[in-house]
């Protein structure tokens, strides 16, 4: 179903609701990975606020939608949505990284409520999302699986393996999102590892692939609405590669590989405060020309 | 219990291990549809054959893929299927350690791992296939279990528990055919219970896998040639182990040997050691296994060539024997 205006908006005003509350995160925890968290928070706002089919109350709910965030470092968004969902308390946040606290940059399944997977060493989500689709088709379930990846990420061979599977499989039931913000530690993608012709090769290796800006929620759900729909019929897997901008909403890092890791003093939040204002105010303003 | 699976010891002269375990495997498989098969290309050498006679589309083939199997196999696990992962030793304990640690430890996914050609059993493949690491490497494991059965009956066993028991393990098997040890099923198997495959008092053998048929042939030579009375103990379950049979062999026998088909250093002897050292009484110690890479060759001569065959243990135990150990209660004076 078509986007509507209303629901874009709302989108954004919990996009930049959701933002805020990384930022504040990573302020609280002293440093965070808000670069590459910040590139895919539109990707968890559309996720969580539109298409999940999950239970806050029942977070084990067999049957809902599984959502693996194989780039297990942008906890630092993942964290804020699966508190602002209901699924943990707030005040966890406050805790975020610190001694002890069930929070860290990379979240425990065991630990952190509404977690399908624990994720931080790459290149592991899209197997694990292999196996949770398959085993929906052996025991008769309905519910997708949606797995991201970073575009550094994709350096892991494993992930390759798991797109084979994938593939053989016709695992049309398992949606991935590739995170292709260009950043990596050391670099850019292309100086580092080139992974280009990247849409190219994830054709090759069997998907069905829909390159998409990741900042456009619009785009974002068009694509999300062609793979779910394929998801219907046993058939190739659908990839949605979104272009993306890590640091995305603050003007001063946004792009910069460097801020893969950040350690923000006081200054520099109102600053970036501001800049997430700003970057908020751009986006209402496309939504209201290009919603229908 | 599930399963219904029942083996005896001439099942284990006509079947290999790995065929047991694919018969025991299938026999679940029938009995409940939860259960699947994951391999790496390796259906056939892992024996899977009875399973994709009866129930083929539970059985998935990720190619040679080892990270991606354990992957596949944890996702399988949070969604409520029971995977039983087929693959040869080496592999699924060094290609794919980070997914074992992370994807299957970590997150306590109710995984299977029967692990084939273990030690040096596919011995003329070489030091690129033998496991000689395994089991220091999943011993180290948090939340694993990890079993070496000594032969086709307590696969069987080892399985039957794995199914039944919540959590991941780890099986070691060999290829081939296994010495038999077991005439039935009913010997009393419990996962992190050693076995008394044999009473003694003057000295402990601790085995696992293939060497606990030799350290019990070794006794009875013994027993017969130099009047010895050792104590052999499977210790099939090397982690969690079975402190209280340690320090019982320590307090009762004060010399203990382990034998093993694996490296010395951080398998079932370590593991002992590190019982017995924080048990605080000393005793006589020797621990046999492979002190490196070992030789190309047949299984029989490898573990002879490293000593960890009944003519190594012989010897091991008449040098430990040597060794002026007191047998009085008085531990204090032994420092």
């Amino acid at each position: 179903m078509a986007l509507t205006k209303q629901e874009w908006l709302d989108l954004e005003k919990k996009a930049n609701e959701l933002r805020h509350l990384a930022l504040q995160t990573t302020v609280w925890a002293g440093s965070g990975h808000l670069g590459g968290g910040l590139s895919v928070l539109d990707l968890l706002t559309v996720l969580y606020y539109k298409y999940l089919n999950i239970k806050v109350e029942d977070p084990k709910w067999e049957d809902r939608d599984r959502f693996i965030l194989s780039k297990g470092h942008a906890a630092i968004s993942y964290a804020p949505v699966l508190c602002d969902k209901g699924f943990n308390d707030p005040e966890m946040l406050k805790t975020f990284n610190l001694s002890g606290s069930k929070m860290g940059m990379h979240l425990d399944s065991n630990k952190v409520v509404g977690v399908d997977a624990s994720t931080g060493s790459l290149g592991h989500g899209c197997s694990i999302a292999a196996g949770t689709a398959i085993a929906a088709r052996i025991l008769g379930k309905d519910y997708l699986t949606y797995v991201v990846t970073g575009d550094g990420e994709l350096d892991e061979g494993s992930n390759w393996e798991a797109f084979m599977t994938m593939n053989q499989y016709e695992l049309s039931n398992c949606i991935v999102f590739i995170d292709r913000n260009h950043c990596m530690i050391d670099g850019n993608t292309e100086d580092v590892m080139k992974l280009e012709p990247l849409a190219d090769k994830l054709t090759a290796f069997g998907f069905n692939t829909i390159v998409v800006d990741g900042a456009n929620i619009k785009e974002l759900c068009g694509a999300i609405d062609v793979a779910i729909e394929r998801s219907k019929e046993k058939c190739k897997p659908t990839c949605i590669l979104m272009d993306t901008e890590k640091g995305a909403g603050i003007t001063s890092v946004a792009g910069d590989y460097h801020c893969h890791y950040m350690a923000i003093d006081d200054p520099t939040f109102e600053q970036y405060k501001k800049d997430l204002d700003a970057y908020y105010a751009k986006r209402v303003e496309r939504a209201e020309k290009e919603g229908e | 219990m599930a399963g219904g699976f029942v083996y005896n010891a001439i099942d284990q002269t006509e079947v290999a291990t790995a065929e047991i375990y694919g018969k025991a495997i299938a026999d679940i498989m029938l009995n409940d549809p939860k259960v699947v098969a994951i391999t790496a290309d390796l259906a056939k050498s892992t024996k899977l054959g009875d399973v994709l006679k009866v129930c083929p589309e539970r059985v998935i083939n990720v190619g040679i893929a080892e990270q991606d199997m354990m992957g596949v196999a944890a996702g399988m696990a949070k969604a409520g299927c029971v995977p039983f992962v087929s693959g040869f030793s080496a592999f699924c304990s060094m290609r794919a350690c980070d997914q074992l640690h992370t994807d299957i430890c970590y997150q306590k996914a109710n995984v299977k791992i029967v692990a084939t050609h273990s030690g040096t059993s596919f011995g003329q493949a070489g030091s690129t296939h033998h496991a000689l690491a395994d089991l220091a490497i999943t011993r180290a494991m948090p939340n694993l279990t990890v079993i070496c059965p000594a032969d086709g009956i307590e696969t069987a066993n080892a399985v039957n528990a794995a199914y039944n028991t919540e959590g991941p393990f780890y099986i070691r098997i060999n290829r081939g055919f296994d010495r038999v040890l077991y005439q039935n099923m009913d010997y009393g198997f419990e996962v992190g219970k050693a076995v008394t495959v044999n009473e003694g008092t003057d000295i402990t053998v601790i085995a696992c896998g293939s060497c606990v048929f030799q350290a019990k042939q070794a006794a009875e030579f013994l027993a017969n040639s130099d009047g010895l009375s050792v104590r052999v103990l499977d210790m099939h379950t090397i982690s969690p182990i079975d402190k209280e049979a340690i320090m019982k062999a320590v307090t009762e026998t004060r010399r203990i040997i382990t034998v093993e088909d694996h490296f010395i250093t951080g398998g079932l002897g370590s593991a002992v050691s590190e019982v017995v050292v924080d048990g605080g009484k000393a005793c006589a110690f020797k621990m046999l296994g492979h002190p490196g890479f070992a030789m190309i060759g047949l299984q029989e001569d490898i573990m002879s060539d490293v000593g960890i065959d009944a003519n190594g243990i012989i010897s091991a135990v008449r040098e430990v024997m040597k060794k002026d150990f007191e047998e009085d209660d008085n531990w204090d004076d032994e420092y």
